[in-house]
């Protein structure tokens, strides 16, 4: 029998189709059919100039625009060999950790629904409504938040701002203790997720994954720790990796990734500076030097990164995000063959998907 | 004590049984309507929220105005449906329901209740009908997410309804009738049977969450993974049958567990159907709160639990009150 699982499926994460064959309720066959967010954004890109394209980050991944907005804005910077004002860099980094926290709590909750648990769904807005709320206060935005800018950001953090993230970290903290009772030991939630959606890291690193899809396998791979950007070296803090690769690991490890990004965010606010420029200097006109410029970050999903070509021009010649979504997604088929249609929501939830990024 | 069989059958009490009957509906549908209310109102309280305060003082009319919206809404019928059988599959689910609720001795002076020999018999034959209304219901829907919500309900309900009827016999044998109010008479002047008939209770208790279809047994309905399962294509009045169903059937569960397990009217100081009430009450409270806190189980799982842990233990129970009866009598 085929079944339609989507695109108007309520655990499909946005507009997913998965056509599955089934006998019973055994899966023999899966084919994702993705598209239905499809607007094009690499090719508007080739029309807009580099700032102008900011705003359509925001919608690729939308749990975690800042860390979208980033990436672009990064890899302008590094092809136009910018230099970016030190508070600048610390409130990128603060807002970008805070904004992968929130995308984790999404995480924890979607996937505890996924599952047939309502009450964590819930749980986790009270935290993400208090970052949200931050940024709305530094950036004027609660989901689409167009914050940075080529060569910096485009506001400073109002009067107590800082204060108010700091206070934040020990409230998050307790939170993150909360779930780890609530959920990580619970019986029934253990028999649905331990050993299902099971690969190794020969067959996460063949498809191309990254993220927490590749670290559960045990494989320790984080673009902060690998290849440091913006000033995470300065820093301390853990790249937490899985034993088993499987749906457990990968919900377990953004539990553990929250914690780590509290820390981060604790020592930035430590280490910022009181005050300064946050915009450094940028000529009016933006052009990146010609030729092929790529810099990808670790975004909240895995390795978020703009290829970019440039004919010297204001607008990019031709534009590639490589997104980690999109990437994470091809396994799906090869992991659900086999497997029962309960687990097809249990193992799709744990892939964590955001199909504005699959779609772009 | 009314004895309906030792009357005649004559016009009158025709007439009163109707009344009786019709009166049991009304308070089904009261305790329904605030179950359902007090179901949003206490996941919200667990959830942070606030849940219904709008329509009515506190909410209380929320769920009569759901039940207005219901009913005003347009009955469809799937064009590739199995027209008769879509249609008549709600009422054949409801009406087992309901009829269950003719032998739950709701207190000492039963009036509208019948006072039947073979209560829990009776209780267990009717409830196990119901699977038909819902086996139909996803079968006669012509949609594949129903038919397999259909079929998973129809494999659950018979799985657990074995080892729910093994954990009452435990009772029965103890009791030595199966007429529900000497079961509670019984009681009374004694334990209550949640103290004997412990491990008896706990495959009861889980067993009729499972028979329910509610939190970690809600498969068929599932909605992360089958939308919504058996009644997915029903809409207004049908829909609201189905769901009608589900609390009546709460409130009969939660009166049997009252009256095999917690000596059902009987109780110091306060009325015999205060005492009903209050052990009704919080059986169905403590549904409500397993449902804010767990997550579903995988189906696989679910059969297997029932057939190789729920069954033995079952079993088990049985062969140690037997044994216990015969020794100590």
């Amino acid at each position: 029998m085929l079944l339609n699982v989507g695109p108007q499926h309520p655990s499909t994460h946005g507009v997913f189709r998965l056509v599955v064959k089934i006998s019973g309720e055994t899966i023999l066959d899966a084919d994702p059919v993705i598209g239905y967010l499809h607007r094009g954004t690499e090719k508007l890109a080739e029309g807009l100039q580099y700032t102008q394209i900011i705003p359509y980050t925001d919608r690729l991944d939308y749990l975690a625009a800042m860390l979208n907005n980033y990436a672009l804005c990064h890899t302008v910077e590094e092809a136009m060999g910018l230099e970016i004002p030190e508070r600048a860099e610390y409130l990128r980094i603060i807002v970008m950790e805070l904004n992968r926290i929130a995308s984790h709590l999404l995480f924890v909750g979607a996937y505890l629904l996924d599952l047939g648990a309502m009450s964590p769904f819930l749980y986790v807005f009270q935290e993400r409504e208090r970052i949200v709320q931050m940024f709305n206060e530094i950036c004027g935005a609660r989901l689409t938040y167009n914050y940075m800018r080529v060569g910096g950001v485009k506001w400073d953090a109002p009067q107590g701002w800082l204060e108010e993230v700091r206070a934040f970290i020990p409230f998050m903290r307790e939170r993150l203790k909360m779930y780890d009772e609530l959920i990580s030991g619970n019986e029934i939630f253990l028999n649905r997720v331990r050993g299902i959606g099971k690969f190794d890291t020969e067959t996460a690193l063949a498809w191309g994954m990254s993220g927490i899809n590749l670290r559960s396998t045990g494989f320790e791979w984080d673009l902060r720790k690998k290849k440091p950007y913006s000033i995470y070296d300065r820093f301390e803090f853990d790249v937490p990796v899985g034993q088993n690769g499987d749906c457990f690991d990968r919900y377990y490890l953004h539990l553990l990734e929250m914690e780590q990004s509290l820390r981060i965010v604790e020592q930035a606010l430590d280490q910022i500076p009181s005050s300064g420029p946050v915009l450094g200097k940028v000529p009016k006109l933006i052009r990146v030097p010609a030729g092929e410029h790529y810099a990808g970050i670790e975004g909240a999903r895995g390795e978020l990164g703009f290829y970019i070509v440039s004919d010297g021009k204001d607008k990019p010649y031709r534009m590639k995000i490589r997104k980690p979504s999109f990437v994470n997604l091809q396994i799906l088929p090869d992991l659900l063959r086999g497997q029962n249609i309960a687990n097809l929501i249990a193992i799709l939830g744990a892939v964590d998907i955001v199909l504005g990024e699959v779609d772009a | 004590m009314w004895n309906w069989q030792g009357q005649p059958l004559t016009g009158l009490h025709i007439l009163a049984m109707l009344i009786g009957g019709v009166i049991i509906l009304l308070m089904t549908l009261g305790v329904v309507t605030y179950t359902i209310l007090w179901q949003r109102k206490i996941i919200g309280w667990m959830q942070g929220r606030i849940g219904p305060n709008r329509v009515g003082p506190l909410g209380l009319l929320q769920t009569t105005a759901d039940v207005l919206k219901l009913l005003i809404k347009e009955d469809v019928v799937p064009a590739m449906a199995d027209r008769p059988l879509f249609l008549i599959a709600p009422i054949i689910a409801f009406v087992p329901a309901f009829m269950t609720l003719a032998v739950i001795p709701f207190s000492a002076h039963h009036v509208f209740t019948a006072n039947l020999g073979i209560g829990v018999l009776y209780y267990l034959a009717l409830s196990a009908i119901t699977i038909h209304g819902v086996m139909l219901g996803g079968w006669a829907s012509n949609n594949k997410y129903a038919l397999i919500g259909g079929m998973r309900s129809a494999a659950q309900m018979l799985s657990y309804e074995i080892p729910l009827g093994m954990s009452i016999v435990g009772v029965v044998l103890m009791a030595g009738t199966m007429n529900l109010n000497d079961i509670v008479t019984a009681q009374a002047h004694g334990w209550w049977y949640i103290i004997p008939q412990f491990l008896g209770f706990c495959i009861f208790a889980v067993a009729s969450t499972a028979e329910l279809n509610r939190t970690p047994f809600d498969l068929p309905e599932a909605e992360s993974e089958l939308v919504a399962g058996y009644h997915v294509e029903y809409t207004g009045f049908r829909f609201a049958f189905f769901m009608l169903t589900e609390y009546v059937y709460l409130f009969a569960m939660a009166g049997l567990c009252a009256t095999l397990f917690f000596g059902g009217w009987s109780g110091p100081f306060l009325p015999g159907w205060l005492w009903y009430a209050i052990k009704v009450f919080l059986f169905i409270t403590i549904q409500f709160w397993i449902q804010a806190t767990m997550p579903r189980m995988r189906v696989d799982q679910l059969m297997t639990f029932s057939w190789k842990v729920l069954m033995p233990l079952a079993l088990a129970n049985l062969v140690i009150t037997a044994v216990l009866k015969a020794l100590v009598g």
